[in-house]
């Protein structure tokens, strides 16, 4: 019914991992974080609000599904450990209401901000999180409470999707593009264009101009941190500034858009990737014990 | 002697031979393609072809959408909403809001009864009130064009789309289709969120009758169709000619 695209240079590496150094019996409190993205997934466990076990896949056509898949995923890793043997489950996300087996779900502007001071430490104050389907610009204080943010989710332009959409035309690895795109001798003109489809056809006619794709993409990325910065300076960038969702990954992005503000990024302590489900994690942890008071 | 109109869009080149007479000569409608350039020539030596017309005995000619850069052989140029408006109140009179969709690019025109602009809207940002969104569409449902618009009329319920964005549509057209939606029902949702874009537009505009709409999506008659109801009124399309060579035909009278 659906034509499948043959190529599937967008596919990201998928991951699992598990803490082997600790033994989850021995916490005191065992939460799970879940962030249910349009375009990946990411469960968390936390001991005791340590990062002790995650999984970060790609999601499915099914919400709920892919929220199930991630989380086996993780305890199958983990080996011995069933979902009844956590304490606490928080969904966050944009299908974060499609979790049923989440005892409750919050949004992830708040998870984004409370990650990101675990995964990038206490001085962190503005999170940028560069997510499948939107851009959020997020100002916290050191416990990482949201005092304001803004949010892009209208438009691909700036996002994940628009960026996979991207290599898919340049048949790219995106794993590969953002380093590719800072192999040009002199920073080109960005793409005149912010919405993708246009951009599409701005870059088929850049490729028949005979541009090589290391540039193309540069003038890509060069326009998406424009786009990134315009959002972050209207809601004032503080440094410490922190990047996180997928595209923290894509250092031609992120290069660019330090380059632009005239800031360095902070350098993450865990995958920037997982400060969603990490902070409803740790949502997930405090409401527990509350609830045993 | 006779003029001519040229009009380079993003996807197509259209070409317009008038004679004094106001009377249009021929048309001629070609893929824009990659080399502008050579695509404005060629149409235009068509268009002469057709109307049996040598090169030399055209008095002037007027280009407008991408202008003299995709034609530099024209001596004029003139603005895609003065063509618009030329053109649209030359194949009907009455028009008072003129609405053109290209490709990439929407405006709504608003004339007064001696065909004058009196003020316009635009948007050229984004592609989900364009007709690259029913271009990217189709693949999805793999549908033809004209299928894709018939479908619309056979929609038994409006199904909202989501999304906003071209992009994060295509996601949301393939779960509709994964969840067994019927594709007429996406396609009337797909019909609609134009629509509203579109709409949105005009609306800056005071809108009055009659709206005529020109541009290739006036093709589309599920398109017309979510059109009439958006905006609660009649709308009309060119009946004379295509719907994309009416801005053409009012490069062509600026040249008169």
């Amino acid at each position: 019914m659906v034509t499948v695209q043959e190529s599937e240079y967008w596919r990201w590496p998928e991951s699992i991992w598990v803490d082997e150094s600790k033994n989850w019996q021995d916490a005191e409190v065992i939460s799970c974080g879940i962030d249910l993205g349009s375009v990946s997934t990411q469960a968390v466990v936390m001991l005791d609000g340590e990062l002790y076990a995650y999984a970060n896949m790609r999601t499915g056509t099914s919400s709920a599904a892919s929220a199930e898949k991630a989380v086996n995923a993780m305890l199958e890793k983990i080996g011995d450990m069933k979902r009844d043997d956590i304490h606490y489950i928080v969904g966050t996300g944009y299908g974060r209401v499609s979790i049923p087996f989440a005892q409750k779900t919050i949004t992830e502007i708040a998870c984004h901000g409370r990650g990101a001071v675990y995964v990038y430490g206490d001085k962190v104050r503005t999170v940028l999180d560069m997510g499948g389907q939107d851009l959020k610009a997020i100002k916290v204080d050191s416990r990482g409470k949201v005092i304001n943010f803004l949010m892009n989710d209208k438009c691909a332009a700036g996002t994940g999707r628009g960026i996979e959409v991207v290599c898919d035309l340049l048949s790219i690895p995106i794993t590969e593009a953002g380093q590719l795109s800072l192999q040009v001798d002199e920073e080109p003109e960005p793409v005149s264009t912010t919405c993708v489809v246009f951009a599409k056809s701005e870059i088929l006619g850049l490729i028949r101009k005979g541009w090589g794709k290391e540039r193309i993409l540069a003038a890509f990325f060069n326009a998406v941190a424009s786009r990134v910065v315009e959002l972050l300076e209207r809601v004032g960038v503080e440094p410490e500034f922190a990047i996180t969702g997928g595209i923290s990954k894509n250092i031609g992005v992120v290069k660019r858009i330090e380059d632009k503000l005239g800031l360095k990024a902070l350098e993450p302590k865990y995958d920037p990737q997982l400060a969603g489900a990490i902070g409803a994690a740790l949502f997930g942890r405090a409401l527990y014990i509350k609830s045993k008071k | 002697m006779p003029v001519a109109g040229i009009d380079v869009g993003s996807k197509l080149t259209k070409v317009v031979i008038m004679g004094e007479n106001k009377k249009v000569l021929s048309y001629v409608v070609m893929r824009t393609g990659t080399d502008h350039k050579k695509t404005s020539e060629e149409a235009f030596e068509e268009a002469l072809k057709k109307a049996g017309v040598a090169r030399e005995d055209i008095k002037k000619i007027v280009a407008t959408g991408f202008g003299k850069i995709s034609a530099p052989f024209a001596d004029e140029e003139l603005t895609q909403i003065m063509a618009a408006g030329k053109g649209a109140y030359y194949v009907r009179p009455t028009t008072r809001t003129v609405i053109e969709v290209g490709a990439e690019e929407s405006r709504a025109v608003k004339l007064d009864e001696n065909g004058n602009v009196k003020d316009f809207a635009l948007a050229d940002k984004c592609a989900a009130g364009a007709g690259s969104f029913v271009d990217a569409m189709i693949r999805y449902l793999e549908v033809t064009p004209e299928e894709f618009g018939q479908l619309a009329l056979q929609a038994t319920r409006a199904i909202p789309m989501n999304a906003q964005c071209v992009v994060f549509a295509e996601s949301e057209v393939v779960s509709l289709l994964h969840s067994n939606v019927p594709k007429a029902e996406i396609s009337r949702a797909i019909h609609d969120a134009i629509a509203d874009r579109v709409a949105a537009i005009a609306r800056r505009l005071d809108i009055q009758d009659d709206v005529l709409l020109i541009g290739g999506l006036a093709y589309d008659i599920g398109f017309i169709d979510s059109m009439k109801r958006e905006l609660g009124r009649e709308v009309y399309v060119p009946e004379e000619y295509p719907p994309e060579v009416i801005p053409a035909i009012g490069a062509a009278l600026s040249a008169l």
